[in-house]
């Protein structure tokens, strides 16, 4: 079902459709979803760079127990620095990192990048649906962004941790700060809830002819479901935000317990958001890996419907496990069972996809360039952090587990060499394709060898440290720790040389790389963007594509 | 948010009356029988010489390598000191990490079977094979009998930590302050401690008392200890006075979030006497790293002592004296100390506000 060939599309016949407009218009007022999508795609990148220093202050300071350098760069932020601020910034910083990397790198490259390039060329579209509301999306993350790293030098920075707990977030942290960062969040979530309209509606309505739901691309499949969740978890994030500010600033007091509010309530409301938000970040991955994995073994994708309703099965029970973030807040005990039982039973379909993406390999005639390599890379590193996340489902172990390095060991497993790993899988497999270059072979496998040493380095370790009893969000530690929190230190070096690698093989390819043909992965790729030239035009399928229904399933 | 402020600062001062801790500068408290917050020398002279000291008011019981705190280069749990712990403790490491790994391995392994035996090189030719029913019942099925046999223990295990603690339990009552522990003994006569994390020696003016090892490790020793007898239930309640906060000690598999508002309530029995640490585990603000635990286990008799050297009582003290008297004069501790049980008893239920509990708890000690 899944290998639509398609052959008919002539780019000769409306060579005319390439008519760019100049360069002011068309950065900054476009509503052409390639160039809305390389404005994401750069804009994800810029983001990362800031997430990722930022993540390499916090492993230095982290290096070596004690203190050794948070007054210095509060010093260099804010002049003169007390002993309380400097550690306060240290919350600034994990607040940053967590937000910027959520909000500003993994959702805006996933959804905003590849899903705006490639959701409307795969199934055959011109455009989006909504052409100007996908360039209001882009622009809101503009001043979203700037409000949030604008934070730390307005007031002290909003110290409250990526999920901004309430009292500490209310009357915990005075200034403007956290209302800067709360309203880069409302901005973000506008964002997000505009896109994710206008590809449901782009993808339920502007399929080419014979394009039917089972025929698409299990991307389209993944983009689909991701805007489905961000659709009905987004509002409630903005709710919750919303009454943050409201108690900050206009006395009301929903999470005020000496005003009769509730504390827990905002986790409830923050996790029910916060939950499906880690399935947003790693569904688009799922779908780019599937389609990595298809075109470099030369085989259509195993399993096509169980993997396309293994992702419908996640987003809608990854709607009803919120409160295994919660385990230790005091809930009932038949809670905590009902929460523990549903948070396992997402093992069944994330397994399902797991195997049927081997499947999909054996038997093929696989070559493993590099956005493969990346995609194996990916399949190994979120079963690892899968398997730690079967661990801490389990309620009782979370009166351990909660709040240790354990799990920011877990979900950097599935984040940071997840949705990370997916990432960079798709950048290679879609460069030719967006950038009309080819990127330099030697250089991307370097960059993913020396990267997955670095992540696993950094991360391995950091179970170790969880299991010991290190308790998150620490900028010093009992001397116990040390070792492993050195080894980590050094794996997030390794890590960023091999970045270095990175920029340095984008920048050439684009300067210098060699010409892309339309299909340089030969006959594996099967969907429709490889039908078109690298680049594609300015306007594709202006004749829509039909789909031919080849009756071999 | 003026006016918020405003009362939230009255409401702050109202609570720091109503409870007597107030760490960085300890208050004497005329109501409580026993300052405790003051450094050992300064309080009023006990009549009971407080067991855990010694003459010159060093902890005597040292920290024990490798038990209550964790080791350096350590990979695995730390050592499990409650039943519950090593029921726990089992289920992870005989059950968890066993299967959890062979799962990895089994994924590495047909990673590695596909990418040898499938590399173009070895099969130019692709099959086409995208279906097959009975293995994707296979994996869809033998995943959901795994995780069956996982959440069988895994259940037992909830409802093993659940278990309520027995009438005769000790209370102890962890109250979390930005950025200091506070502990009362409700069923003691009212104790009232205040721990604070022991600064190191360059870090205090001379003349101060700093931490040294026989305290415990960096970080992780507090001027004060909580003092608890083994093989006697504890009925831990946690609140907080400001944010939330995380009571945690990982040698009795207990994290329990103290929330603002709330009472949390769960039990364990410490089956070994020695010293054990825990950090604060809920992001609390700038010293949210700077605010340990530290528990002293020690025998029951030991424990009544140590109560009586702050001035304190046992309950079977109590009791007894209770029912020498006149029914009346017992009346109030024990109606008290139910009244202070059913608050706890229903912690998800409970929306009881601190600052009100705190004053529950007052009226009982001045009583």
């Amino acid at each position: 079902m899944t290998d639509i060939a398609l052959h008919a599309h002539d780019d000769h016949a409306h060579h005319d459709a390439d008519h760019k407009p100049g360069f002011f218009a068309r950065w900054f007022m476009s509503t052409n979803h390639k160039d809305i999508g390389t404005l994401y795609l750069i804009f994800a990148i810029v983001a990362g760079i800031i997430g990722g220093s930022i993540s390499g202050l916090m492993r230095a300071e982290l290096m070596q127990p004690g203190i050794q350098y948070l007054p210095t760069w509060l010093g260099m932020l804010h002049g003169e620095a007390k002993f309380d601020d400097a550690m306060h910034f240290w919350n600034v910083l994990i607040t940053a990192h967590g937000l910027i990397m959520v909000f500003f790198m993994v959702m805006p490259a996933m959804i905003g990048g590849f899903g705006n390039w490639f959701v409307p060329i795969m199934i055959g579209a011109p455009d989006m649906a909504f052409p100007r509301m996908n360039n209001i999306s882009f622009w809101l993350l503009i001043p979203a962004f700037l409000l949030l790293l604008a934070s730390p030098f307005v007031g002290i920075g909003a110290g409250t941790g990526w999920t901004v707990y309430a009292p500490l977030s209310t009357y915990g942290e005075p200034g403007p700060s956290v209302d800067m960062a709360i309203l880069s969040l409302h901005l973000a979530g506008a964002s997000s809830i505009l896109g994710a309209i206008n590809f449901i509606t782009t993808i339920f309505n502007m399929r080419a002819p014979g394009m039917t739901l089972h025929k698409m691309p299990l991307f389209v499949w993944s983009v689909l479901i991701t805007a489905f969740l961000l659709l009905l978890a987004l509002p409630v994030l903005a709710a919750a935000i919303t009454m943050l500010l409201t108690d900050r600033n206009f006395g009301t007091a929903f999470y005020d317990p000496q005003y009769g509010g509730d504390p827990i309530l905002y986790q409830h409301l923050f996790w029910f958001f916060g939950h499906p938000e880690v399935y947003i970040m790693i569904l688009p991955g799922f779908g780019i890996v599937s389609q990595i994995i298809a075109t470099f073994s030369r085989k259509p994708v195993f399993g096509y419907l169980g993997m396309a309703y293994a992702m419908v099965a996640i987003g809608l029970v990854g709607f009803v496990v919120w409160a295994h973030h919660m385990f230790t807040t005091g809930m009932s005990v038949t809670v905590k069972m009902y929460f523990t039982a549903a948070t396992m039973v997402i093992a069944v379909p994330t397994g399902v996809k797991i195997f049927s993406w081997i499947a999909t390999m054996w038997g093929g005639s696989i070559s493993f360039k590099t956005p493969m390599v990346w995609s194996i890379g990916f399949i190994f590193m979120f079963t690892v952090g899968g398997v730690t996340g079967v661990v801490l489902a389990n309620g009782g172990v979370d009166d351990y587990m909660q709040d240790t390095y354990y799990v920011v060991a877990h979900f950097h497993y599935v984040l940071s060499l997840g949705a990370v790993f997916s990432l960079f899988a798709g950048f290679y497999y879609w460069f030719p394709k967006m950038s009309g270059r080819m990127y330099n072979e030697l250089l991307g496998q370097l960059h993913f060898w020396i990267f997955f040493i670095g992540v696993n380095v950094m991360f391995f370790p950091m179970h170790f440290l969880g299991l010991q009893g290190m308790p998150r969000r620490y900028p010093d530690y009992p001397d116990a720790y040390a070792h492993w929190n050195y080894v980590a230190t050094i794996g997030y070096m390794i890590m960023a040389a091999s970045m270095i690698l990175f920029f340095v093989n984008v920048i050439l390819s684009l300067l210098a790389g060699r010409k892309a043909e339309g299909n340089p992965w030969g006959e594996g790729a099967t969907t429709l963007e490889w039908t078109l030239s690298s680049p594609p035009p300015f306007h594709q399928f202006e004749t829509l594509p039909v789909i031919e229904d080849h009756g071999h399933h | 948010m003026r006016m918020l402020g405003l009362t939230s600062i009255l409401l702050a001062a109202g609570m720091a009356f109503a409870t007597p801790a107030s760490a960085q500068e300890p208050v004497a408290n005329t109501a409580a029988p026993v300052a405790n917050s003051a450094a050992p020398a300064a309080a009023a002279t006990p009549a009971v010489a407080d067991p855990t000291l010694d003459a010159s008011g060093k902890p005597l019981t040292k920290a024990a390598p490798g038990i209550g705190q964790p080791v350096a280069e350590g990979i695995a749990l730390q050592p499990q000191v409650t039943k519950i712990g090593e029921e726990a403790h089992d289920f992870h490491n005989h059950i968890l990490v066993p299967l959890i790994t062979v799962i990895s391995i089994f994924v590495l392994i047909l990673l590695l079977w596909v990418i040898f035996r499938y590399r173009r090189a070895a099969n130019p030719t692709p099959s086409k094979t995208a279906h097959n029913t009975v293995i994707e019942i296979v994996w869809t099925l033998v995943p959901v009998l795994i995780l069956i046999a996982i959440a069988v223990p895994s259940i037992r295990l909830l409802a093993a930590q659940f278990k309520p603690a027995p009438k005769d339990a000790i209370t102890l009552k962890a109250i979390g302050n930005q950025w200091f522990w506070s502990y009362e003994y409700p069923d003691n006569g009212g104790i009232q401690l205040t721990a604070n994390m022991l600064k190191e020696q360059g870090q205090v003016p001379a003349g101060q008392r700093y931490r040294t090892d026989a305290d415990g490790p960096r970080l992780l020793a507090t001027d004060q200890r909580v003092v608890l007898p083994v093989g006697v239930p504890i009925r831990l309640v946690t609140t907080a006075q400001d944010v939330i906060h995380s009571w945690a000690v990982p040698a009795f598999w207990i994290k329990l979030d103290a929330v603002p508002g709330k009472l949390n309530e769960t039990s364990f029995i410490i089956e070994k006497p020695g010293l054990y640490f825990g950090q604060c585990s809920e992001l609390c603000g700038a010293r949210h790293a700077y605010m340990p635990i530290a528990v002293e286990a020690v025998s029951p008799a030991e424990f009544a002592q140590w109560v009586k050297s702050k001035g304190g009582t046992m309950p079977a003290e109590v009791a007894a004296a209770a029912a020498a008297e006149a029914a009346q004069n017992a009346a109030a501790p024990a109606a008290a100390n139910a009244a202070e049980t059913n608050a706890a008893a229903e912690p998800a239920a409970t929306n009881e506000t601190a600052p009100a509990a705190s004053a529950a708890a007052g009226n009982t000690t001045g009583n």
